[in-house]
């Protein structure tokens, strides 16, 4: 069995008229240590996915299992959710709000607090991912003053200092700058590469999709597209059907090529596509 | 404008205030608050100024950074200050001023300014101790490790001590980030063309509401998300938890204790304030 197995999963928002599906009869099996983006634009039903991943949600049907546990039962014990919670960690969106303590190093700690670890085997662990996550410098500092990119690597040195084998990014890049996204996705890289960690990755960024083994691309609460990068990327009429940002330059020739304009639109290059249309405007003239 | 109120957070340093265990501070913190609101004399009174002084320079954080503590409180001050210069009885040839307004009849004497200053002193005194033995040189997480230590005797009687230290630790936690977001709102209201710096009092709160509307939702939202980072971290309140830092309570805990136990004599130190201004049959009770 695969790290984590998806069986016809549903999951709804809401109650009678307002009822919504987020996720409809989904089947997904990932394996240990590889790196799967999750691709999808706003109300796809990603962010669901995460959560029923954790077991924050419960499926309305269908069975999840993360490394062989059970984990869409309504009556899980405790011991196994806080387990699960060990070993699938969260990054969420938002630095600011999954940041505990007014101390980095001691935010790092909250975790392995919570599980019990011994003080002395908590201290160790704090210094190993701060240097890992190259924050050590940073370790008496207030989160409050680090940029956005280094207060997503504290939460990443937080889950990791639980020791996971498993991390899942709720668009952990979204809210953040370029030089953020880039050290969060060189971060995601570290885990995946170095530690072998199974790193699911959510995000509507087509860039950072590229970077992963495998894409998946969530519609509608179903999905889409399952594949390489390359694969689900050369999907380009599906992918647009789906709302998904296809690069700039693709998508004006696309257009332009739909509007009976005869120009070449597999392009993703911004110069390259400025040449296209000179190339046909002087084409034109003649 | 609101970054500069200081009240509440932490300063990270290395010095003798910073080392103390948090039990040492807060007790000593209480200590001297009782010291302070025993104080007569203008002995005691320059006794208890020279140990603020002194505590401010042990604990290293400049000068300036302290006193801001006291911006937000200077209304309070001025209006304790105004209401005791007033309402404080006394002799009838010690009155300075004698003002009649309409039905009115204040009257200002020796007393009422003594009492003024002695007032606005003593609220000084309990901010800047507090502030400098407490909050500035205790991280909240040190500071809810130790209110939750002291009171634990109280969690065997079913009083939810942990909860209410991580309330607490959280709130502080949040200060920093919720001002910011205020600023925002503020920049954000105000390129919207709000004015708050204008007309009356009434018509100035007014202008606030469009700041604290969404201030409030937001709050909601963190704290929705905050909780669902708690939870995948492992959260399940105190049961079952470590911590990273274990507290010990050292030789120079027990001085410093027995050193701030000392300052509650003061209440002995003869009255020289009387004879000093040279008034006779002046009576400082409160």
């Amino acid at each position: 069995m695969a790290f984590i197995e998806c069986k016809d999963v549903s999951f709804s928002y809401g109650e009678g008229e307002n009822r919504k599906a987020a996720v409809k009869h989904l089947s997904l099996s990932i394996e240990k240590g590889t790196f799967t983006a999750v691709l999808g634009h706003n109300g796809s039903g990603k962010s669901t996915l995460a959560k029923l991943l954790c077991s924050i949600l419960l499926p309305d049907e269908g069975e999840i299992f993360v490394d062989g546990m059970k984990i869409s039962d309504e009556n899980l014990s405790e011991d196994d959710l806080i387990e699960l919670h060990r070993k699938v960690g969260m990054v969420f969106q938002n630095p600011d709000n999954q940041l505990v303590a007014t101390v980095v190093e001691e935010d790092v700690a909250f975790g392995p607090e919570n599980l019990g670890v011994e003080p002395a085997e908590i201290r160790r662990r704090v210094d190993e991912v701060l240097k890992i996550m190259d924050i050590s410098e940073y370790a008496r500092h207030s989160p409050t003053r680090l940029s956005g990119g280094q207060k997503q690597r504290v939460a990443v040195a937080g889950i990791l200092a639980m020791r996971p084998s498993c991390m899942i990014f709720d668009e952990a890049t979204a809210m953040l700058d370029p030089q953020g996204r880039k050290e969060v996705m060189e971060t995601i890289g570290k885990l995946h590469d170095e530690m072998g960690i199974t790193v699911i990755h959510i995000t509507h960024n087509m860039e950072e999709a590229l970077e992963a083994d495998r894409v998946i691309v969530l519609n509608d609460g179903v999905i889409a597209l399952d594949g390489t990068p390359h694969e689900v990327f050369s999907e380009t009429e599906a992918m647009q059907r789906m709302g998904l940002d296809v690069q700039q330059p693709t998508k004006l020739l696309h257009e332009l090529r739909l509007a009976g304009v005869p120009l070449d639109d597999g392009i993703t290059d911004l110069d390259a596509c400025a040449r296209e249309i000179c190339r046909f405007c002087a084409g034109k003239k003649q | 404008m609101l970054k500069d109120i200081t009240l509440g957070q932490f300063f990270p340093g290395n010095s003798l205030l910073h080392r103390l265990d948090p039990r040492t501070k807060i007790l000593c913190s209480i200590l001297l608050i009782v010291a302070v609101f025993l104080a007569k004399s203008a002995l005691a009174y320059g006794v208890l100024i020279l140990l603020t002084a002194a505590l401010i320079i042990i604990s290293q954080i400049p000068a300036g950074t302290v006193f801001k503590a006291l911006k937000p409180l200077i209304v309070i001050i001025i209006i304790t200050a105004f209401f005791n210069m007033f309402f404080t009885g006394g002799e009838e040839e010690n009155v300075l001023a004698d003002f009649r307004i309409w039905f009115l009849h204040p009257v200002i004497r020796v007393e009422g300014i003594v009492s003024a200053v002695k007032m606005a002193l003593r609220i000084v005194l309990l901010i800047l101790q507090t502030s400098v033995v407490l909050t500035y040189t205790t991280s909240p997480i040190d500071m809810t490790d130790g209110i939750e230590r002291l009171l634990s005797p109280l969690a065997k009687i079913r009083v939810p001590v942990h909860t209410f230290a991580m309330m607490m630790s959280l709130a502080l936690r949040f200060i920093p980030t919720l001002i910011e977001e205020t600023d925002k709102i503020i920049s954000a209201q105000k390129s919207r063309g709000a004015d708050f710096s204008s007309g009356n009092v009434i018509r100035r709160v007014k202008a606030l509401v469009p700041v604290l509307i969404p201030l409030l939702l937001s709050s909601f939202r963190r704290a929705d998300d905050l909780a669902l980072a708690m939870e995948c971290r492992c959260y399940r309140g105190g049961t079952g938890r470590t911590r990273m830092k274990i507290m010990k309570m050292t030789a120079k805990d027990f001085l410093f204790i027995l050193f701030c136990a000392l300052f509650i004599a003061v209440r002995f130190l003869p009255m020289i304030s009387s004879s000093a201004l040279g008034i006779t049959g002046m009576n400082f009770s409160f």
